[in-house]
């Protein structure tokens, strides 16, 4: 992965620039010492790792501004950084810039029920959203699977999903505002507690923009009432093809499950290796979730096993019990760990469109022999954000190159299906060298000027999202 | 001007060198000055895959004809979007592009989301005249940013759409609606944020005070069954005072609210103001204090439609002297021509100076300015 090349005028100044943030922030704030500034050479796409200049971790928005208004006058690119859970680079620095955590901004500032809504400092762990509102019944919806761990700034900077998306959406709906701070000092407040943007709706913009175009520091968060009960069915089918074909008749007929999980037989049956959860052994697995009353969860699931029905399932298991349900889910969510358990693994995550899932999953297993790689996947049907996992041994030679081709593969079919090249992780360092792929020059250059606009130094993030060689002139300016 | 595609649009938009009035069906607001420039040219179906819930449209397609082939599959547009037609006095036919533009939502936005939320993707022509894609056909897609949001709003500022491609979503098999008669703004807001916080997904809350006859309205929808259980639970849950009407009337009624019927007919100038819920009772005790205005309350009162005196300033000041201090803004959507009032509500001088920002990058030749 290539980075721009360090500016050696800014690491002859490293002295004077860690003088210059101890100066702005406490002593414990700042981090400068290279043991303690490993922590920091990466985020959880660990394959990329470099040293940054120093790392700063402010408490208030005040002192984030100070930051962002000392390294902007010194022309020091700054890269921001919630939990550091990215699956795409999206918080790895380079060596000549400033790592700037929000970790420890992670108080809640107000919970409003009324008006169903919680405002936070963004280093908040998405899960302790929810933890200070459920008490009065109450959640955060966006689930990313890192949820435990990772934070709303992130969350914003990537517009994270999860497996509910179907029915709630990702993070940009569910945020109503955010407090940011730009990249020469400057706060600003988007949004708010109430709905919609008086005029450019800018907030739109900020989320997902992968922490390019301010930091934001304190968010407007929308709160859900939680439903009375939910509820999973596990299906079996012997074909991908027929899955597909279910999931897409129970969509027709007019139900919404919160959530179409779809497995592939390489990771049923790597899940039930790992996890026991009793899953059958066939082709393709379906567990479809929905919500409600016992009744309404019973009319919705009468539907749908009704429509599983007509396309000959091999397995059909409705949860009758909490327990069941578990066990249901036990296997879905071990996924991941059930294939660090086999070998090193790349998680991608192309979107593509629900009526394409055959084809392409027949495409991925004749490359998967091209390549000579294994791959399970692992899928959110009812949205079409895929997940294949592609198995390598990262001790021999050329198999972590060969991946990245494999996977890189797998994200132009994507692309060529009609789908996208990241559906929830963002696009980072991981597939920035691929947005060529999906987007024409006048749209990347499209994009680009929003940044110009926010950040016309192009010191934050600058080595990310875009192709180098189509922002070479903006950084190098 | 009519282009019939989006490369001839594209010459249109190289060439021109003065401001530009950019109309789809002309039904949303009032034109712009320049030049017209008529998107209903590009209009058709791309398209529409009801098992993946997804439909693609040109911008220029009337937003009738899309309503229908959806229909014909059981499915709709969410966002429920207003018939402003009787409102604002205008003729013509409706395009998802001005929808789309104008992230035009009704009542069920408090619950499902706005316009925006439903946008996967747009093509779009910028100031420039140069050919735009951004997001796509897929639900969740983050590559890049979100310049297809960024345009639902911004009322053809930043360029002219051509497509746009939309999330779609079952239409429920049935409705209901409960209603209580005679509770005060406060009342309304407090009974509404309970309905609106329970778990019988509500959506739709709505309280209209129409010359002392004010009806507060909760809407729930989905399969038959389960509506019924829903409308039992949340009645017992409000208490006393609370009838249900059945489907029929209930779709009636909303149709009043989403197109804010009530001001149809009625002279004055109209204000949408968007505000933090509980914050509404103090709002309008500020605002109608001198003439008891009526007043329209959606979306449990986090939106408020006003009908003012057309005189002077409309009635901006004191609306916007109140928000101030609360919180939330408000736009004008009607008013005589002699009102002096900005539509818009006024922006903190860093945010302004990122949207015009915007405004610059995506229009250097200031085509799109005229736009109200």
């Amino acid at each position: 992965m290539e980075l721009p090349p360090a500016d050696a005028r800014i690491l002859a100044r490293r002295a004077a620039i860690l003088a210059g943030l101890s100066a702005i922030l406490p002593r414990d704030a700042v981090i400068a010492d290279p043991h303690e500034l490993k922590a920091y050479e990466c985020d959880a796409l660990t394959a990329y790792r470099c040293l940054p200049l120093a790392a700063v971790l402010p408490r208030t928005t005040d002192e984030v501004a100070a930051v962002l208004r000392f390294a902007h006058a010194e022309g020091v690119p700054v890269v921001p950084r919630g939990a550091g859970t990215s699956l795409a680079g999206g918080s790895m620095p380079t060596s000549d810039s400033i790592i700037l955590g929000v970790a420890r901004m992670n108080a809640v500032l107000q919970t409003d029920f009324d008006n169903r809504f919680v405002r936070v400092q963004t280093g908040r762990t998405n899960l302790s959203v929810t933890g200070a509102v459920e008490g009065e019944g109450f959640f955060y919806a966006p689930d990313p699977s890192s949820q435990l761990a990772c934070a709303i700034a992130g969350n914003i900077a990537m517009n994270s999903g999860g497996a509910h998306c179907l029915k709630y959406g990702v993070t940009t709906n569910n945020l109503l505002g955010v407090r940011m701070v730009l990249m020469d000092g400057t706060v600003v407040d988007l949004g708010g507690p109430w709905m919609d943007a008086p005029g450019l709706d800018l907030l739109a913009v900020v989320c997902g923009s992968e922490g390019q175009l301010g930091i934001v520091t304190e968010a407007w968060l929308r709160i859900l009432p939680k439903p009375e009960g939910a509820r999973p069915v596990l299906m079996g089918f012997d074909s991908n093809e027929v899955a597909g074909a279910c999931v897409a008749d129970i969509i027709r007929a007019g139900i919404l499950p919160v959530a179409i999980e779809f497995m592939d037989r390489p990771c049923i049956r790597a899940c039930e290796d790992f996890a026991h959860a009793g899953y059958p052994d066939c082709e393709a697995l379906l567990i479809v979730e929905v919500e409600g009353s016992p009744a309404e969860i019973d009319e919705q699931l009468a539907r749908i096993l009704a429509i599983a029905r007509t396309h000959n399932p091999v397995a059909l298991r409705e949860s009758t019990s909490e327990e069941e349900s578990k066990k249901i889910w036990l296997g879905r969510k071990s996924a991941f760990g059930a294939m660090g358990n086999i070998n090193d693994y790349m998680c991608l995550d192309g979107t593509i469109p629900v009526s394409a899932l055959p084809q392409v999953l027949k495409r991925i297993g004749e490359m998967s022999a091209e390549f000579g790689l294994d791959v399970a996947n692992v899928f959110h049907a009812g949205d079409g954000n895929m997940h294949p996992l592609i198995l390598f041994d990262a001790n021999k030679p050329g198999d972590l190159e060969r991946c990245e081709a494999f996977g890189a593969a797998i994200l132009r079919l994507c692309v060529e299906v009609g789908g996208c090249l990241t559906g929830e992780h963002g696009v980072g360092i991981e597939k920035r060298d691929l947005m060529e792929v999906q987007f024409a020059p006048a749209d990347l250059q499209a994009q680009m000027r929003v940044k110009d606009v926010f950040d016309p130094k192009w010191l934050l993030n600058p080595a990310k999202v875009f192709p180098l060689h189509v922002s070479a002139g903006r950084r190098a300016a | 001007m009519r282009p019939s595609d989006e490369a001839e649009l594209a010459d249109i938009l190289r060439g021109a060198d003065a401001p530009l009035s950019v109309r789809g069906g002309g039904t949303r607001s009032a034109p712009a000055t320049g030049a017209v420039l008529e998107t209903g040219g590009m209009a058709g179906l791309v398209l529409y895959e009801p098992g993946a819930l997804t439909l693609v449209a040109r911008a220029g397609t009337p937003l009738a004809d899309i309503e229908s082939i959806l229909a014909g599959e059981g499915q709709r547009l969410a966002f429920e979007i207003p018939d402003m037609r009787g409102l604002m006095g205008t003729s013509g036919v409706s395009s998802i592009g001005g929808v789309i533009a104008d992230n035009a939502s009704g009542p069920r936005r408090v619950q499902a989301g706005a316009a925006r939320d439903f946008l996967l993707g747009v093509r779009f022509v910028d100031g420039r005249g140069e050919v735009v894609k951004n997001g796509g056909r897929v639900m969740k897609n983050v590559t890049g940013y979100d310049l297809a949001r960024l345009m639902a709003g911004a009322q053809g500022r930043l360029g002219v759409l051509t497509e746009v491609s939309l999330k779609v979503l079952p239409a429920p098999e049935t409705q209901a609606t409960l209603v209580a008669r005679g509770l005060s703004p406060s009342e309304a807001v407090a009974a509404m944020a309970r309905a609106l916080g329970s778990p019988y997904e509500v959506t739709g809350a709505a309280h209209r005070d129409a010359g002392g006859e004010a009806e507060t309205m909760l809407r729930i929808e989905g399969l038959a069954g389960s509506v019924a259980y829903r409308t039992g639970r949340l009645r017992d849950m409000m208490g006393r005072g609370w009838e249900v009407e059945g489907a029929e009337t209930s779709a009636a009624r909303w149709r009043g609210v989403r197109d804010v019927a009530e001001f149809a007919g009625r002279a004055g100038s109209v204000w949408r103001v968007h505000l933090m819920a509980t914050d509404a009772p103090e709002f309008l005790a500020a605002v109608q204090a001198e003439d008891g205005a009526p007043a329209l309350l959606d979306w449990g009162g986090g939106r408020i439609w006003l009908c003012l005196p057309d005189a002077g300033d409309g009635g901006a000041g004191r609306l916007r002297g109140a928000l101030a201090r609360l919180g939330g803004h408000a736009t004008l959507v009607r008013a005589a021509s002699d009102v002096t009032a900005a539509v818009r509500h006024p922006e903190a001088s860093a945010v302004a100076a990122i949207s015009d920002g915007l405004m610059r990058a995506f229009d250097p030749k200031g085509l799109f300015r005229g736009a109200a």
